[in-house]
């Protein structure tokens, strides 16, 4: 076979693919986010920046304000749980750490909807929690544990923890051991030692885990549907209802218009600070 | 240094009971006598049987498996070309292609959802099997390509001029010399598509039609309603294949690392 034959052979697959499943599908999203809707689910072809005014909207600007203070709350606590634990595991042998990673991934190897699903049995009002407390005479009444922001922020930080903690697993363990036991050596604190050394060395792992933690949040709409008991709105839900309930497509558009701006911007600061693509999500 | 490892073994025993207590949780119900997953009342093996005679159930396992293989084996193959392509050849754009692989990673799924939907409705495709094997498809590639790349990255280019040298044609040197050399990392693409593939919600749910319910879209379907304890023991199941996989791949990873 000629080489120029075999390298059309190797080469179409991926140009076809790019373009057809990925380029195609967000420029015709951009497109229709420029139409107008007819209210009917059709969509009148004409060019307007009425979609993107609407995003300005009181009822939506509420939405927008509550689905990023919703991701940003997951991220830290993400953050706040996944280092002390990769720093713990840090110091364990390697035969262990591989263990440990691996046991890490079973949970999410399962549905992640059933996971939902066990939350729900542990955290409703007659659930183990509430049991185990009564129980215990700890608390007098059972607590609301789901169908408000609690329920959402533990279902959304059980959702995406791994993404946080495989980055930063990642960046951890290629810190040198022997610049951490100088410092030690040398006199400074823990706190020293984390701030002038681990947190600067794993500051792209750092913000990999945050935006494969923030940017999937603001669009799950599945655990705010779950836990959130219909009380509580984010984009993803938005965007759901406008594509599928209000059939609102140009609006809804618009909408995930602004999420692939804010993905966008969030990349390239990552990128700025020296992070690798090729790092997200841990893979 | 002894109070250090009683804190770091506290923080990985906390963490741990956090990722697996609802796991527990659903095990344990599976094996409960009462169909109410509120209280255990006594263990029995009834729902294992149960099961195979949910038939919206057992389809739905049918269609998840059916969309996982066929979307791996797809993406695992256009992947490996690609990645393979990529690194060997120049063409205009590249580096365009090349930035453009990583939307389907970085991207909220649901707009990828949405904007699939879009174009299969702007194409007329009727959404079912083919739209929802296709979507699979569409997020697990470039998943794959980043696995093989740093495969490809490291192998050593004198390989492939020794098997051309010998006489090989570059189709022979490809099958023959690269895709087993480069075989890890097309597995742990091809593992990393079918996990995702087997679990995906926001996607297939804007992708999926009449007829194409998978696992994950009929437990959705259920959810507020309540779970029967037969899809707890089928969850159950899947998780000691995944587990007896999990278990297997790590023994083999650990014997790679006491080589090194």
């Amino acid at each position: 076979m000629k080489n120029k034959t075999l390298r059309f052979i190797f080469l179409t697959p991926v140009i076809i693919y790019t373009f057809c499943l990925i380029v195609l599908p967000l420029l015709y999203i951009l497109t229709i986010s420029f139409f107008k809707s007819d209210f009917y689910g059709g969509m009148i072809y004409d060019f307007t920046l009425e979609n993107y005014k609407e995003l300005f909207n009181f009822v939506y600007l509420r939405i927008f304000v509550n689905s990023i203070l919703i991701a940003l709350v997951t991220t830290l606590i993400c953050i706040l749980i996944s280092y002390p634990f990769v720093l713990a595991i840090s110091h364990k042998s390697k035969k262990i750490q591989q263990i440990i990673m691996t046991l890490v991934m079973v949970p999410f190897l399962t549905n992640s909807l059933i996971r939902m699903y066990g939350w729900i049995v542990l955290l409703r009002k007659s659930g183990a929690i509430n049991e185990l407390l009564l129980n215990f005479n700890i608390i007098d009444n059972p607590l609301s544990l789901m169908y408000n922001n609690i329920g959402i922020i533990i279902g959304m930080v059980y959702t995406f923890i791994p993404f946080m903690i495989l980055p930063l697993y990642n960046s951890v363990s290629n810190i040198d051991k022997y610049t951490l036991e100088a410092a030690s050596d040398l006199g400074a604190s823990k706190i020293k030692r984390f701030l002038n050394i681990i947190l600067p060395q794993t500051l792209s792992g750092l913000f990999n885990g945050a935006i494969m933690v923030f940017t999937p949040a603001l669009g799950c709409f599945f655990i705010i549907d779950i836990l959130g008991g219909g009380k509580v709105m984010i984009l993803g839900n938005l965007i759901k209802n406008q594509f599928l309930t209000a059939r609102n497509w140009p609006f809804g558009a618009a909408i995930s218009v602004f999420l692939i701006l804010l993905t966008t911007i969030l990349i390239l600061i990552y990128k700025k600070i020296g992070g690798k693509m090729d790092d997200l999500g841990g893979i | 240094m002894k109070n250090n490892k009683i804190i770091d073994n506290l923080c990985i025993f906390l963490v741990f009971s956090f990722l697996f207590l609802p796991i527990l949780v659903i095990i344990l119900f599976s094996f409960n006598t009462s169909s109410l997953n509120i209280v255990f009342e006594g263990f029995t093996f009834d729902w294992y049987k149960e099961l195979f005679n949910n038939k919206t159930l057992l389809e739905a396992l049918y269609n998840t498996l059916i969309v996982a293989f066929v979307s791996t084996i797809i993406s695992t193959i256009i992947g490996t070309i690609s990645a393979y392509a990529l690194k060997k050849y120049n063409f205009p754009f590249k580096n365009i292609i090349l930035e453009l692989l990583y939307i389907p990673i970085v991207i909220p799924e649901i707009v990828l959802g949405i904007s699939l939907l879009a174009i299969y409705t702007l194409f007329k495709l009727e959404l079912g099997l083919f739209t929802l094997i296709l979507a699979h498809i569409c997020f697990s590639i470039p998943f794959v390509i980043i696995n093989v790349r740093s495969v490809l990255d490291n192998m050593d280019p004198n390989i492939e001029k020794a098997a051309s040298d010998l006489g090989a044609s570059k189709l022979k040197t490809f099958f023959y010399v690269v895709i087993p050399t480069i075989l890890p990392g097309i597995l742990s693409g091809a593992q990393l598509a079918l996990t995702l593939s087997l679990d995906d919600v926001v996607i297939s749910y804007f992708t999926a039609g009449p007829g194409s319910n998978t696992l994950p879209l009929h437990v959705y379907s259920i959810i507020k309603t309540g779970v029967t304890p037969d899809v707890n023991a089928l969850i159950t199941i899947m998780l000691l294949f995944v587990f007896v996989i999990l278990t297997i791949s790590t023994i083999i990873n650990l014997k790679r690392l006491r080589r090194m």
